[in-house]
C-alpha cells in the first residue's frame, strides 16, 4: 500500500487527543469518515474536514449516528479504511451497527468519546462508564477489539492500532476516549511516514469463481473483497454459511458465529497489550487505563516516596481483557486498586481475574468528575491496612472533592 | 397493410413463435402467467408437482407469440420463451 | 473446535432460465408465499438491469429486512442484506466512498418508509445518485401481518383488528417533497412499464425512487378477505390509471380505491457527489 505523504504530518506538533486521532487516522490511511455531530466528539470531525481535501478523503455527515456507521459499514466494503467517531448517546445508536460490522466482518473503527449518562448527561464532563457498552453493548455473542487511550499521543498511537486490528482480524475495533483527553493539548510526535507501521487488507488472491466471503484460514479471518470487483459476493447480517448466504440452521449458528468469537478469542496474547511500572516487587497494584492514567502515576509517585510497595498496571487495550495477567499478579499482589470515572465497571472484571486471591478496591471519581491523586493514595493506605481476604468489591468513597 | 405503403425490398413483416419452457416443480401455481397470457396459451393443469401445487400446462401452444409476458410476470422464475421461429405473415 | 463442514442445500440449477446470469439460481426457489408479487418486481428488475445496458460489475444491490429485504440474496450482484430500515444509509456509504459504482436499494414499505424512513428523507434531500425500489404491500407481511405506515385506513392487519387508524404514507409525495429527482408508481401487473422504469431510472442521476404496489396474498389480502394474488393482480388490472406527470398529492391510497399509476416526477438537480466535487475543487484552488 502506497502511504499518501500528505496524510502523515512527520513533526512534533501541540494537539489535543481529537485531533491527534484524526491524525493517527490519515497515517493509517482512513479515507473515509461518516459522522454526526455530537459533544465532545465533534473536533474529530471538524480535524477531518479540514485536512480531507489535501489528504484527499471522502467525509460524510449522517442524519443520525445509525446512519453514521452504516455508511462507514457500506464505505468499508468498496475498499476505503473507514471510521466514525461519536460521544455516548450516538454509542448508544451505534450498537445496531455494531453487531452489524461484527456480522459482516467488515473492518472499522469507531471513536468513543466518552462522556457522562445515563442518556444526555453532561456533554463536557468526563466519564468512563461506555466501557462495559462497548464490550456487551450490541445482543448477540460477539467479540470486539477496544483501545484506551491515555493521552493525546496514545490517542494519536492507539487510533493507528486500532486501524491495524480492524485489518488484520477483520471487525470493528472502539477506540474508547474521553472528553479530558479529547480536550487536553499535549506534545505530540508523529514520526516519519515510513517509520509508521500499517497492516494492508488482507484481499482475496485467486480466481473469481472460487470466492467465498466467510471462507475462513487457520486463523478463522476471511479473505476481504471490494464493491465492483466483479465477484458478485452477497452478505447478510442473517447467520450465513461460507458463501454468505443465510441459513436458518442451529448447527449454522453455531459454524458462523464460533469462528468470530475464536478468531479473537485465539489470538488474545497478540492482542492484549498492558504497560507495567515496578509490579515485580508490588505490594499494591494499581489497574488503570484512560484519563484516570495521570491520576493513577502520581498517586503511585506519593505512595513511592512514602515507602509503599506499589505498581501500575495500564490498560492500553481493553477488551480482550487481559485475564491472565490480572490472575497471576493476584497471586502475588495484596490487592488491586481500581479508580475509574465510573461507578465501577473494569473493577468487576479485575474482580472476576482475581479469582479471589487479592482484594479488589475501587476508588469512585467523586464530586470533581475525575480521580483525585489523594483518593487513590489513601485507597492504597486502606489496601495496606486490610489484612483479610474480602469478598467482593471494597468501595472507596471519595472523601474530598478536590484534587 | 396497404401494399403501397411498404417501401421496396423491405422485409415482410414475421410473426415470432415461442416455445414456452416451465420448470413445474419450482412453480407455486399463483396463476399470473395463466390469466395474462395475452394469448391464453397456458391453463392450470390437474396435476401436482412435489410441492402441492399446480403448474400451468401449455395448452394451445401455437398461438404463442414469444411476447416473454409470463416470464417477466412470473414471480418463481418458473416459466419462459425462447424464440423458435419466424413466419412471414400471410397476406 | 474445529468448524463444522460448509452447509451447502443441494438444488442444483435445473435448467438454463434466460435470467441465469443476474440471479443466483442456486439459492432458488426463494422464500415468498405463492401469489406474492415480489418475485415479479425482481424479475422486472433483472429485466431493468439488463435493458439498462449498465455495467453489472459496478453495480451493487443493497436490502433491508422483511420479505423484500431478502432481494438482494437472490440477484447475483455485490449484494448486502443489511439491518432494519438502513438499506439507504449503507448504500449512501458506498456511493459516497466510490462514486463510479451503481447503487440500488430493493426494499420493502416499512423497512423504507418506517424505521428508515429519516434515511429515506435524508438521502433524498441530499440527492444521492441511487435508485430505490419500494415495494409497497400495505403491510409487514415477514412478521405476520402488521400495521404499517402505507396500510390503508380502515384496512385491517393483526394489531389494527378494528381497522387502521392511521392515515397513510403516501410514496411518492413524501419522496418528491424530499427531493428526489425520479418518481414513478407502478403495480405488480404492470411489468412492462416497470420494467422501462427501472432501465430508465437506471440511467438517470440522481436519488430515483420507484414505488411497486404488489399483493400480499398471505397477510393483507388474508386479514382484509380480498382473495389470493391473483384476484388482487385482477383488482390492480380494474383499478389502476396512469397518469403520468400527475401531482403528487393527488396519490393517496385508500382501502380498495383507484390507484394512479405513472411516472410523476422527472426532473434535473445536481447529485450529492456534483455537489461534494465542487466544493473540493474549490477548495483546492483557494489551496493554491
Amino acid at each position: 500500500m502506497k502511504t499518501n505523504l500528505k496524510a502523515v504530518l512527520t513533526g512534533t506538533h501541540t494537539l489535543s487527543g481529537n485531533e491527534a486521532c484524526i491524525e493517527g487516522a490519515f497515517a493509517a490511511g482512513c479515507l473515509f469518515l461518516a459522522a454526526y455531530p455530537i459533544m465532545p466528539a465533534i473536533e474529530t470531525i471538524e480535524r477531518y474536514l479540514k485536512r480531507s481535501a489535501e489528504v484527499g478523503a471522502t467525509f460524510i455527515q449522517m442524519e443520525d449516528e445509525i446512519s453514521a456507521l452504516a455508511a462507514v459499514i457500506g464505505a468499508s466494503w468498496t475498499g476505503k479504511k473507514s471510521m466514525t467517531a461519536t460521544s455516548g448517546p450516538g454509542f448508544s445508536n451505534m450498537m445496531e451497527h455494531l453487531g452489524l460490522g461484527v456480522m459482516l466482518e467488515t473492518p472499522c473503527v469507531i471513536i468513543d468519546v466518552q462522556r457522562t449518562g445515563p442518556s444526555l448527561g453532561i456533554p463536557n464532563r468526563a466519564g468512563q462508564a461506555d466501557m462495559m457498552q462497548a464490550r456487551w453493548g450490541s445482543h448477540g455473542d460477539y467479540e470486539v477489539i477496544t483501545l484506551a487511550p491515555g493521552s493525546p499521543q496514545e490517542m494519536f498511537d492507539f487510533t493507528i492500532k486500532a486501524f491495524n486490528f480492524s485489518e488484520k482480524y477483520r471487525t470493528p475495533v472502539i477506540v474508547i476516549s474521553d472528553e479530558y483527553i479529547a480536550h487536553k493539548k499535549e506534545k505530540v510526535v508523529i514520526p516519519p511516514a515510513d517509520g509508521i507501521k500499517i497492516t494492508p487488507r488482507r484481499y482475496f488472491k485467486g480466481q473469481k469463481d472460487k470466492y467465498l466471503p466467510f471462507k475462513r484460514d487457520k486463523d478463522f479471518v476471511p479473505r476481504m473483497v471490494d464493491i465492483g470487483d466483479g465477484f458478485k459476493f452477497h452478505v447478510t447480517g442473517l447467520t450465513h454459511d461460507d458463501k454468505g448466504y443465510p441459513i436458518m440452521l442451529e448447527e449454522c449458528q453455531e459454524y458462523n458465529v464460533h469462528p468470530i468469537l475464536w478468531k479473537i478469542r485465539n489470538h488474545v496474547d497478540e492482542i492484549v497489550e498492558f504497560q507495567e511500572t515496578g509490579t515485580v516487587d508490588a505490594e499494591i497494584v494499581i489497574v488503570y487505563y484512560g484519563a484516570t492514567s495521570e491520576a493513577a502515576i502520581k498517586a503511585m509517585k506519593q505512595a513511592k516516596d512514602m515507602g509503599i510497595k506499589v505498581g501500575g498496571l495500564k490498560l492500553d487495550v481493553v477488551w480482550p481483557f487481559p485475564d491472565k495477567k490480572i490472575a497471576e499478579l493476584a497471586e502475588k499482589v495484596k490487592a488491586f486498586v481500581v479508580p475509574e470515572i465510573n461507578y465501577g465497571q473494569i473493577v468487576s472484571e479485575v474482580e472476576r481475574c482475581s479469582y479471589g486471591n487479592a482484594n479488589v478496591i475501587f476508588v469512585s471519581h467523586g464530586e470533581k468528575g475525575i480521580n483525585n491523586t489523594d483518593d487513590i493514595v489513601s485507597a492504597i493506605k486502606l489496601a495496606l491496612k486490610e489484612k483479610e481476604r474480602k469478598k467482593g468489591i471494597i468501595e472507596y468513597r471519595s472523601q474530598a472533592g478536590s484534587s | 397493410m396497404r401494399y403501397w405503403e411498404v417501401p421496396f425490398g423491405k422485409e415482410k413483416p414475421k410473426t415470432p413463435i415461442g416455445e414456452i419452457h416451465i420448470l413445474k416443480e419450482r412453480c407455486k401455481g399463483c396463476g399470473f402467467c395463466v390469466e395474462y397470457c395475452p394469448k391464453d396459451v397456458l391453463e392450470m393443469s390437474d396435476e401436482f408437482n412435489s410441492k402441492g401445487y399446480h403448474p400451468p400446462k401449455i395448452v394451445n401452444g401455437e398461438a404463442c407469440v414469444n411476447c416473454g409476458l409470463c416470464e417477466t410476470i412470473c414471480p418463481e422464475f418458473s416459466i419462459w420463451c425462447t424464440l423458435k421461429e419466424e413466419v412471414a405473415l400471410e397476406n | 473446535m474445529e468448524p463444522l463442514k460448509m452447509i451447502e442445500k443441494d438444488i442444483q440449477p435445473m435448467d438454463v432460465h434466460p435470467m441465469n446470469d443476474i440471479l443466483r439460481m442456486d439459492r432458488l426457489p426463494h422464500i415468498w408465499c405463492p401469489g406474492c408479487g415480489i418475485g415479479t418486481a425482481v424479475t422486472a428488475f433483472a429485466a431493468g438491469l439488463d435493458k439498462a445496458n449498465i455495467d453489472l460489475k459496478k453495480t451493487c444491490i443493497v436490502s433491508g429486512i422483511g420479505c423484500t429485504g431478502r432481494v438482494a440474496g437472490y440477484i447475483k450482484l455485490d449484494s448486502f442484506h443489511t439491518t432494519h430500515g438502513r438499506g439507504i444509509a449503507f448504500a449512501t456509504g458506498i456511493k459516497v466512498a466510490n462514486p463510479d459504482l451503481k447503487v440500488i436499494v430493493f426494499s420493502g414499505d416499512g423497512d423504507l418508509i418506517s424505521i428508515g424512513g429519516n434515511h429515506f428523507i435524508h438521502a433524498a434531500r441530499r440527492n444521492v445518485n441511487m435508485l430505490v425500489i419500494c415495494i409497497n404491500n400495505f403491510i409487514y407481511a415477514m412478521t405476520g401481518g402488521q400495521v404499517a405506515p402505507t396500510t390503508p385506513l380502515a384496512a385491517y392487519a393483526t394489531t389494527s383488528p378494528f381497522g387502521c387508524v392511521e392515515p397513510p404514507f403516501n410514496i411518492p409525495y413524501l419522496a418528491d417533497s424530499s427531493g428526489a429527482v425520479y418518481v414513478a408508481r407502478w403495480t405488480a401487473l404492470h411489468v412492462r412499464r416497470l420494467t422501462n422504469s427501472i432501465a430508465e431510472a437506471l440511467n438517470k442521476p440522481g436519488f430515483s425512487v420507484i414505488e411497486v404496489i404488489s399483493p400480499c396474498a398471505m397477510y393483507y389480502s388474508r386479514i382484509n378477505r380480498l382473495g389470493d394474488g391473483l384476484d388482487m393482480m385482477k383488482f390492480y388490472h380494474d383499478n389502476s390509471e396512469i397518469r403520468h406527470g400527475e401531482d403528487t398529492k393527488n396519490l393517496d391510497i385508500g382501502f380498495q380505491t383507484k390507484i394512479i399509476v405513472g411516472k410523476f416526477v422527472d426532473r434535473e438537480r445536481p447529485t450529492y457527489m456534483d455537489s461534494y466535487n465542487k466544493w473540493l475543487s474549490g477548495t483546492k484552488k483557494a489551496e493554491k
